[in-house]
C-alpha cells in the first residue's frame, strides 16, 4: 500500500476516458456505460483512500455507490426500452420530442 | 513485484477502457467493461479489501453487465456502416483531457488532511474485512443502509412501470 498516487491516477484516467465517451458517443446505452465507469473510478478512489486513511468509512460509501448504480441501471435501461419503442432507436440525436 | 503487477493491470484496465469508447458495436463495448471491471475488482484484492471485490465481480460483472447485455439484445440494435456514431469528438477529447489534468494536479499537489484512523492490514487479516463492513454498516451507518433499501424499491415499481408496453 506504498503508492497510492498510482491508484488515484488510474482512476482519473478511468473518469477521464469515461467522460470522453459520455461527451463524444451517440448510442445511448454506450453513455450509460460510460457513466458506470465513471462511478467505478470513483469507487477505486474511495477504496485506495480508505484503505491509506485506515479508515472503513470510504468502502461504506462504495457499497452505496453500487446501490445507487443498480437503481440507476434498472430504470434507465427501461427509460431507453420505452423509449426505443416509441422511435425505433436510441440515439441521443432523436430524442427530440420536446423540442421546438 | 507487486508494483509489475500493478501496471499489467493498469494497462488492461486502460486499454479495455479505451475500447469500451471506440467500440462501434455496444455488444463489444459491454464485453470490455466487464473487463475492466474485472480489473478494478483486482484493484481491491490488492487494497486489502476482498469483500468490496466480490461486491464488485457480483453486482458489476454480474447483475448490471447482464441487464445492459440483456438491453442491448432484446433491443436489437443494427450497427449502421454509414452513419456516424459519434459527434463532438474534438471538443469532448479536449474536455476529458482537462478533467484528467486537474485531477492530476489535485492528486500530485494535495495532502490528505483528515488524521488517519486504526485500521491496518495486520487489523483486517485479523478480523476479516466483512465482518468489519458488516459492523461499520450497521452500527453507523444504519439509517443510510435503511434508506438504501427505499432506493431500491422505488427502483424495482419504477423499472416495471416503465417497461410496460403502454405507459
Amino acid at each position: 500500500m506504498e503508492n497510492l498516487n498510482g491508484y488515484l491516477i488510474i482512476s482519473a484516467i478511468l473518469f477521464s476516458i469515461g467522460t470522453i465517451g459520455v461527451l463524444t458517443r451517440k448510442n445511448a446505452i454506450v453513455i450509460f456505460m460510460c457513466v458506470e465507469m465513471m462511478l467505478n473510478a470513483v469507487n477505486l478512489t474511495f477504496v485506495a483512500l480508505s484503505r491509506h486513511l485506515g479508515n472503513l468509512d470510504g468502502q461504506v460509501f462504495v457499497f452505496f455507490v453500487m446501490t445507487v448504480a443498480a437503481a440507476e441501471a434498472a430504470v434507465g435501461l427501461a427509460l431507453m426500452i420505452a423509449f426505443y419503442n416509441n422511435k425505433e432507436s436510441i440515439d441521443v440525436d432523436d430524442v427530440n420530442l420536446m423540442k421546438w | 513485484m507487486e508494483t509489475l503487477f500493478f501496471l499489467i493491470i493498469s494497462l488492461v484496465a486502460i486499454v479495455s477502457a479505451i475500447l469500451v469508447v471506440t467500440c462501434r458495436n455496444p455488444i463489444n463495448s459491454a464485453l470490455s467493461l466487464i473487463l475492466t471491471f474485472f480489473c478494478l475488482a483486482t484493484y481491491y484484492v490488492m487494497l486489502d479489501a476482498p469483500f468490496m471485490a466480490a461486491v464488485q465481480v457480483m453486482v458489476y460483472a454480474g447483475a448490471i453487465m447482464v441487464l445492459i447485455v440483456f438491453t442491448i439484445m432484446l433491443l436489437n440494435i443494427r450497427v449502421n456502416a454509414s452513419k456516424s456514431q459519434s459527434h463532438k469528438i474534438v471538443l469532448g477529447t479536449i474536455i476529458g483531457f482537462f478533467t484528467l489534468i486537474n485531477t492530476a494536479v489535485i492528486v500530485f499537489k494535495g495532502r490528505v488532511a483528515i488524521p488517519s484512523g486504526p485500521l491496518t492490514g495486520e487489523i483486517i487479516k485479523q478480523q476479516g474485512h466483512t465482518e468489519l463492513i458488516g459492523r461499520e454498516m450497521f452500527t453507523t451507518f444504519l439509517l443510510p443502509f435503511e434508506i438504501t433499501s427505499i432506493l431500491l424499491l422505488v427502483a424495482i415499481i419504477g423499472a416495471v412501470i416503465l417497461a410496460k408496453k403502454k405507459i
